[in-house]
């Protein structure tokens, strides 16, 4: 099956420092890959990339047949096809929890209210959260505002999930409760990119592994491969428990 | 300490209080709708302008913030009669208070949208909303919400300071004082009387933009937290 995101030979610099040295790989349709590795390692740059959030100096990239290097991108249509969800929700906090999921929905694909309210019940029930429609993000915990921001992405309907280290910022509780979203998200057939920590997660539900070391694709393969790791940094990595 | 307070002397004059209310509440609320809407557009022009149109915006509040209110309202008064217009004092009265809080906002405006965080803005972006649609939902909005006590405080100001525009006889409240006193001989009592009048005006202006803030930003009326 062709892939959804094919990543060749991705080179990004930040000025004259050097992020991305050469980043191949590719997630097919319904695939789930977990980016692993250490801080600074490049990881978040990646996904970045892939959602053309930033630009790339060499190499090529193509989601969902976006071509990200292409000068003349149409980056709405790219987002329109991509989801992607941070560490810290960025929910917009003005508004409630259903207008949060709303908005997207009337401005860009020009739905009408009553629907795309419809659409964001539909989408907080999948995040379990059908209760929270009228509250405000200050009113919810951190668990609960990171499965918002899960929401408010799956109502634009993407082909492609990105979730950058998205239980970072929660203790282990609230992370178990945006990790089960998560994975009844993978287990319907999306197609998901997630930087995480958590090891146990990306065994379980991840269909490919990818260890980012200095810029590189250091080592990449089923979650088994973080029980037999080939090179010594991935098996430090993995040791330390990080 | 023999002086003696006579406020009745004032009570034929009722009527010229109250029109100098009115006009002094018509000069300044047209003064904060149009200073407001100017100022907005200048911040973002001055945020995400091209740099010509930045430095433009940026030495238009510097002029303002750096020279008297008065003498803003003379430029105005006469150098609009200069250009061959025949326009009232009143309006040139709520010309000049409009560039002059236009200038205020301004600077009011640019620190409410240096406040919005740009995750959010790329949370917008994320979301495939136009550039326009992001300014308006996501910046501008939250933007205002979270400079709202100050600009209340800048309007409320502006509608004390349009009390200087009785120097180009705009026939606003302290202007019918002026009058007031000057055939009652009771200047005195006028001028008390007219400063009570000022301080409950304050008061009902800063309800005024209270109540409006509670319809408007319907977060805080839920979650009933202060402006
Ligand atoms: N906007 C930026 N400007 C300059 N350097 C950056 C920027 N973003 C990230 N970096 C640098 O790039 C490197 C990789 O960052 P990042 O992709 O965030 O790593 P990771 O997500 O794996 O922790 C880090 O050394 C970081 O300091
Ligand atoms: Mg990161």
């Amino acid at each position: 099956m062709s892939p959804i995101v094919k990543l060749t030979d991705v080179h990004k610099y930040f000025g004259t420092y050097k992020v991305l040295e050469g980043v191949t790989f590719e997630v097919p349709r319904g695939g789930v890959a977990a980016i692993i590795g250490q801080s600074g390692s490049g990881k978040s740059t990646a996904l970045r990339c892939i959602n053309a959030l930033e630009a790339i100096q060499g190499g090529t990239i193509d989601v969902c047949g976006h071509a990200i290097q292409d000068p003349e991108l149409n980056r709405r249509a790219l987002r329109c096809d991509v989801g992607m969800v941070f560490q810290s929700y960025n929910l917009f906090p003005h508004l409630t929890v259903e207008q949060n999921i709303m908005l997207a929905p009337t401005c860009v694909k020009l739905m009408r209210k009553p629907q795309a309210r419809d659409l964001a019940h539909q989408v907080l029930a999948q995040v379990g959260l059908a209760e929270k429609a009228e509250h405000y993000p200050e009113q919810l915990s951190g668990g609960q505002q990171q499965r918002v921001a899960i929401a408010r992405s799956l109502a634009m309907k993407p082909k492609l999930m990105l979730f950058d280290e998205v239980t970072s910022a929660l203790d282990p509780q609230l992370t178990g409760e945006v990790l089960k979203v998560m994975e009844e998200l993978a287990r319907g057939g999306m197609t998901m990119i997630l930087v995480t920590h958590e090891m146990a997660f990306a065994r379980k539900v991840a269909s490919q592994v990818i260890y980012m070391h200095k810029g590189t694709v250091w080592e990449t393969g089923s979650g088994t491969m973080l029980d037999s790791p080939r090179t010594a940094e991935l098996r430090s990595f993995v040791n330390n428990g990080l | 300490m023999s002086y003696r307070f006579d406020f009745l002397a004032l009570l034929p004059y009722w009527r010229e209080f109250l029109w100098g209310v009115l006009l002094t509440l018509q000069i300044s609320a047209t003064a904060t709708v149009s200073g407001f809407i100017i100022g907005t557009i200048c911040a973002i022009a001055r945020a995400d302008g091209s740099p010509f149109i930045k430095r433009l915006v940026a030495t238009y509040v510097e002029v303002i913030r750096n020279t008297p209110l008065l003498v803003q309202v003379f430029i105005a008064y006469f150098g609009i009669a200069t250009l061959g217009v025949h326009v009232s004092a009143n309006v040139a009265a709520s010309i000049a208070l409009t560039v002059n809080v236009g200038a205020y906002t301004c600077e009011i405006v640019r620190a409410g949208l240096q406040s919005i965080h740009r995750s959010q803005m790329e949370a917008a972006e994320c979301l495939a909303l136009s550039r326009t649609q992001i300014y308006w939902h996501v910046v501008i909005r939250p933007a205002i919400e979270r400079v709202y006590p100050s600009l209340t405080s800048q309007y409320v100001l502006l509608m004390l300071a349009s009390s200087i525009t009785s120097q180009i006889s705009a026939a606003e409240l302290t202007a019918a004082a002026n009058r007031i006193q000057s055939v009652t001989f009771r200047s005195f009592e006028t001028y008390i009387a007219v400063g009570f009048i000022y301080l409950v005006l304050s008061f009902v202006v800063r309800a005024a933009f209270a109540l409006f803030g509670q319809t408007v930003f319907t977060r805080r009326r839920k979650l009933g937290t202060a402006l």
